[in-house]
């Protein structure tokens, strides 16, 4: 096994590490919608300012994940070293 | 249609410039939107035929979120949403047409969040004086400064890979998924890849249709977010 197979294994390694940040984002959306369920149902006059706070909200929580993602794109796609 | 990262190349102009195919898809896009526009505002009647009454129910829901999100006084800013909002939904669904969306490019976004950038500076500048707005920097305290910078440098990073990492998500999957079932209707021995027909459906409405769509009205709802608190 020469230097470059060894980068590509890790590489494989390390972008499925990468990806285990998409649980942060799952807890923090699934949080969110919950509270957005709550609200409507406190509430369901208000549904359309619920449901528009709340994708506004998920959306921003999933900047980690869609962080983690990039990192594991590059390991495989678009690393420097191979 | 190609799995990974970046531009595909179509040609080779003399001169070095490359023609990829994020540029062919959105010259497309620019001349679909135009013929749109031309064709909505041709003419307008005083009793409006049904095209119209689309037309108008396009522009006033536009005209109302810019109105509810950002404040009766920002009106102003509503043709500038809606183009972003329209150009952006087109882009992100056109991988429904088997198209390679120009999202999934990291240039065409960051273009994008960097206009978003722009535009968040310049009206904070005019709008609250370049005194107040270098004070911003130094508030609570001057020595968080350079934390100012970068926070304020990280928001078009996020809004550009925010979009760029939901779209070609969507399109790796999408790829793998048509591979797989490529492979497993060859190796049941049927000659014509007959199981990418219907299974993939699903998936397209999730991640062209509806993740498509979500990501353009949160861009353009980040935007505004951004640019009016800003100029508050």
């Amino acid at each position: 096994m020469n230097g470059v197979d060894l980068i590509k294994a890790c590489s494989a390694i390390g972008a499925g590490l990468a990806m285990i940040a998409g649980i942060g984002p799952g807890i923090g959306q699934g949080y969110a919608a919950g509270k957005g369920a709550e609200g409507v149902g406190r509430q369901p006059e208000a549904q359309g300012d619920i449901v528009r706070t709340m994708l506004l909200g998920a959306a921003v929580a999933e900047t980690t994940g869609i962080y983690g993602l990039i990192v594991a794109l590059i390991l495989l796609f678009a690393n420097p070293f191979f | 249609m190609n799995g990974g990262f970046g531009p595909y190349k179509v040609i080779e102009l003399p001169g070095g410039i490359v023609i990829s195919q994020t540029v062919t898809v959105t010259w497309f896009i620019m001349l679909l939107l135009t013929i749109f526009a031309y064709f909505a505002s041709k003419k307008f009647d005083k009793v409006p035929n049904k095209f119209q009454n689309v037309v108008e129910v396009l522009v006033e829901s536009i005209y109302n979120l810019t109105k509810q999100t950002m404040g009766e006084d920002k009106i102003n800013f509503a043709p500038y949403m809606g183009t972003l909002l329209l150009f952006i939904g087109i882009a992100n669904i056109s991988g429904l047409f088997g198209l390679r969306p120009p999202t999934a490019d990291v240039n065409t976004t960051l273009g994008l969040a960097i206009m978003t950038f722009v535009m968040v500076h310049y009206n904070a500048v005019k709008s609250n004086g370049i005194k107040s707005y270098l004070k911003g920097y130094l508030e609570p305290m001057p020595f968080l400064l350079p934390l100012n910078i970068i926070g304020e440098l990280a928001n078009p990073i996020s809004l550009a890979f925010r979009l760029f990492g939901n779209i070609v998500g969507g399109v790796i999957i999408m790829v793998l998924l048509y591979n797989a079932l490529g492979f497993i209707s060859s190796s049941l021995g049927i000659g014509i890849p007959i199981l990418q027909a219907g299974i993939p459906a699903v998936l397209h409405i999730y991640f062209d249709l509806f993740a498509g769509l979500l990501q353009s009205f949160i861009f353009t709802m980040l935007t505004m977010v951004f640019i009016s608190m800003a100029m508050d």
